[in-house]
């Protein structure tokens, strides 16, 4: 579905991805891990389009997102949830999950979209009306999420969706993950936190300092010893 | 309505009643000028200090169409809010568009310029005399007191434009996204909202608007090249009194303005009217800087 | 300033003497008395104290002295620091609360906005005292053919006037320097770029804020008295209001906010753009300069937003040309 070819891209004089090159099936879920400042961001940014490239080529179901501008890319059925949530603090939860659902197909499905969404997230239903701003964490997260869900996508990003949260509610957001999975969508995870993220996924591509290390099967990787060294501290 | 003023005029004294009267259209019609500026500049966080001098074109436009080229002044009304939509249009792609990233001073300063350019090419154009429409519109006698017909109008327009307005924010995927625009500029693109559209569409609304607001006052006062200086400061004051983006404090602020303004020109010069209202602001900022209805940022 | 400068200045001073005429010493001292009005301005302005509002002080400034002196006779060298005083008062009046409730950026510009207006609209509105809106001459002094009085502080000849301007706008350009140099240029600079990370490291912020206003009012002040005192007729709408307001933000973006000399070059700039218009092009063309002017104001901010000298200075930077600060 998703494809990478040989991908590099920087800001400036800085280069971040060197030749990155990874791929994402339909109906699988896969995350990208390393430490902070890897470029695992920049990655995500890269597929959305809030970056170009400088070299190389992303492609969506075959299609080439090269002169494909960023507003167009949820068109195609990517969504990107973004680093540290990202929702609109003075819009409600509801004003969120709406805007969400901006593009003109997603529009004509808005109210099963976001009866899908309150099911899965009943805790947002239940707090439609308030300020997404004044939502606790693990809250905003599950918002931000629901956000994604409401274009009715085929890809969904995640950037770092653990990020700044406390570990309890990390459970929470994998536990989110997972139920995602199991409704069919197919995920792209962007994490700093190895163990829990592995968990979910079935493969996962190691990013250092921008290259692709290592990658392979969830389990091959927690068991490889360079991982746990490096990450688990074991 | 007639009755109830009936009744108030036996209690108070019937001046002071007109200019309490008065003071509540003049507030429609400080509302309605504040509209579009609360659009631009407390929803979507553009300062376009030279809103006033749109505003000007289109009382001109209006003017011209109607006095020389015998355009139907309703005609005329349409036109000149078209053409003030788009110069809010124009004035959004070349001028705050290259400032857009720096800080927001920049385009206070680089409207600013705009503002002089259009007082002075107005003088220019159409020389410093003043020119009224000639519309004698009658006014409203109750009893002893006159309400201007103009101002009923400009009061009521403006009451359905905020109501529209507020409507369309709300509930509208576009409104929304205009909402969302100043809250978090960065990610809209993965909303699928292509950011520089929103900016421009807001333009041509809060430009269409100063149009609307353009129409009503030129039917009650003299446009004139300065004519900006005179209502400009005062709808920044109203917006940012009432709480920057909220239309309904906007409203409500128009109208404390406007009755300060008319009782303090009641009881002495108009002038001192004006500094009792800025006074106002002045210390309202200081005790509630966000605004009668604003949040607190 | 450096050797060279200081010579040119000394040549410059010497211009009344090699006889240059009326005309272009009334030139020359309006030069000099609004680039020390600009300057003052830009002590604030540099630090993103953008103000609106500096009108009021000029206006305070001039019609304060005027007042004392046709209505109780009060010579201005009492008059005109009384009117600095005044204007000190006002600026903390309006600074300390904006300064303490971190009122800043452009709501900070609508409060001082809101103060110019209010002065004006009362010396409009105090129309008995002042004349309102046809503005008002100080009583003159000099009977017969007497050149100067010293009490009134009016001299009949140009050249007296100017050398006070020219000693004022040094005076300027030395209190800029001086702040300049000291540490509250730095805590300024630190206040502007962020203001909780400046307070936790002990500035307090609201207090420097206050003194460096205070200052720019105070000058101001001082500008708007001697513009009263020359040019011997002022009103409403040339020394206060938005758009004068505007009329000095303009000039200190020109000619570069964040240089000593850039408020002198905003004002000899301007200045110079309409004289040179209005000998061109006459009366007639009413509005002519200032349009222009908005174009330009329009097209400074786009692109040179540090100003004629900022953008001349960093080209010299950028060609390797002497080791000159500026700001980015």
């Amino acid at each position: 579905m998703l494809e990478l070819k040989s991908v590099s891209a920087g800001y400036g004089s800085f280069q971040a991805l060197f030749d990155v090159s990874l791929k994402v099936t339909a109906g699988e879920a896969v995350a990208v891990i390393g430490p902070n400042g890897a470029g695992k961001t920049t990655l995500l940014r890269v597929i959305s389009k809030l970056m170009e490239v400088t070299a190389g080529e992303v492609s969506m179901e075959g299609v080439s997102l090269n002169t494909v501008p960023s507003h167009r890319v949820i068109e195609l059925g990517i969504a990107h949830v973004p680093e540290n949530r990202r929702l609109f603090p003075r819009l409600t939860v509801e004003e969120n999950l709406r805007i969400g659902a901006y593009p003109q197909t997603a529009r004509a499905r808005y109210g099963e979209r976001l009866e899908f969404v309150y099911s899965l997230f009943p805790r947002m239903q239940e707090r439609r009306d308030q300020l997404a701003g004044t939502l606790s964490g693990g809250e905003q997260q599950m918002c931000a999420i629901g956000r994604g869900l409401m274009s009715g996508p085929k890809l969904l990003l995640l950037d770092e969706p653990s990020a700044g949260l406390a570990p309890v509610i990390v459970q929470q957001v994998f536990g989110l993950v997972q139920k995602i999975r199991a409704e069919g969508y197919t995920v792209l995870i962007v994490e700093q936190n190895i163990q829990q993220v592995l968990k979910v996924v079935e493969r996962a591509y190691l990013l250092e300092v921008g290259r692709i290390k290592a990658s392979g099967k969830s389990a091959d990787l927690l068991a490889s010893d360079e991982i746990r060294r490096a990450y688990i501290g074991l | 309505m007639y009755f109830v003023v009936k009744a108030l005029m036996e209690i108070f004294d019937v001046f002071l009643l007109e200019t309490v009267l008065n003071g509540l259209l003049f507030g429609g019609v400080l509302a309605l000028l504040a509209l579009g500026l609360n659009l631009v500049f407390g929803v979507i966080d553009v300062v376009w200090i030279c809103y006033a001098e749109l505003m000007m074109i289109g009382m001109y436009a209006v003017y011209f169409l109607y006095t020389v080229h015998h355009v139907p002044l309703l005609i005329a009304f349409v036109i000149g809010i078209a053409i003030v939509a788009f110069a809010g249009v124009v004035l959004h792609q070349f001028v705050i568009r290259p400032v857009l990233a720096s800080e927001p001073i920049n385009q206070l300063l680089v409207t600013g310029g705009v503002l002089f350019f259009l007082q002075a090419a107005a003088t220019l154009a159409f020389g410093v005399q003043f020119r009224n429409l000639g519309l004698a519109l009658p006014g409203v006698t109750i009893g002893e007191i006159m309400l201007p017909q103009s101002r009923i109008y400009a009061a009521g327009t403006a009451l359905v434009a905020m109501l529209g307005l507020a409507l369309f924010l709300k509930k509208t995927y576009l409104g929304i996204a205009i909402r969302a625009i100043s809250q978090d500029r960065a990610i809209m693109p993965l909303m699928g909202v292509n950011p520089s559209r929103i900016y421009l569409i807001t333009s041509a609304i809060g430009g269409g608007l100063a149009g609307l607001a353009a129409c009503l006052l030129v039917l009650q006062y003299d446009v004139h090249p300065a004519i900006g200086l005179t209502f400009g400061p005062i709808t920044f004051l109203v917006c940012v009194l009432g709480g920057l983006g909220n239309m309904l404090g906007g409203f409500i602020a128009a109208f404390i303005f406007a009755q300060l303004i008319s009782i303090g020109g009641f009881f002495f010069h108009i002038e001192w009217g004006y500094v009792m209202a800025f006074v106002f602001f002045i210390v309202m900022m200081f005790i509630r800087p966000q605004g009668l209805l604003g949040k607190k940022r | 300033m450096n050797r060279p400068a200081w010579i040119a200045v000394a040549v410059f001073a010497l211009l009344p003497v090699a006889g240059i005429g009326n005309y272009y010493l009334h030139l020359a001292i309006t030069v000099l008395l609004w680039s020390f009005i600009y300057t003052s301005w830009s002590i604030m302005g540099r630090f993103g104290l953008v103000s609106f509002g500096h009108g009021a002080f000029l206006g305070i400034g001039a019609y304060v002295t005027t007042m004392l002196w046709n209505h109780y006779g009060v010579t201005p060298w009492l008059g005109i620091p009384l009117a600095i005083l005044l204007s000190v008062v006002v600026a903390v009046l309006i600074g300390y609360p904006c300064f303490r409730f971190r009122i800043t950026g452009h709501y900070f510009a609508l409060v001082t906005l809101a103060l110019t207006e209010v002065v004006r609209l009362i010396i409009v509105a105090l129309r008995d005292a002042t004349g309102g809106s046809l503005g008002v001459t100080p009583t003159i002094a000099l009977a017969g053919g007497e050149s100067f009085s010293l009490v009134a502080i009016q001299f009949a000849r140009k050249e007296v006037f100017f050398y006070i301007a020219l000693a004022f706008w040094l005076f300027g350009l030395y209190v800029w320097r001086h702040i300049d140099r000291s540490m509250m240029r730095y805590a300024m600079e630190a206040i502007s770029q962020e203001e909780d990370a400046s307070e936790s490291v002990g500035i307090n912020v609201t207090r420097a804020k206050l003194l460096i206003t205070m200052v720019s009012a105070a000058l101001t002040a001082l500008g708007g008295a001697l513009y009263g005192q020359y040019q011997q007729y002022i009103n409403p709408d040339t020394v206060s209001g938005v758009a004068l307001s505007l009329q000095i933000v303009f000039a200190v973006i020109a000619g570069g906010m964040f240089t000593q000399l850039g408020p002198t070059v905003g004002a000899v700039f301007t200045l110079l753009l309409a004289e040179g218009l209005r000998v061109a092009l006459g009366h007639e063309v009413h509005g002519l300069d200032s349009t222009i002017y908005g174009l330009m104001l329009v097209l400074f901010i786009i692109y040179m937003p540090n100003g004629i000298l900022g953008k001349i200075l960093d080209v010299r930077a950028r060609r390797g040309g002497a080791a000159t600060a500026i700001k980015a």
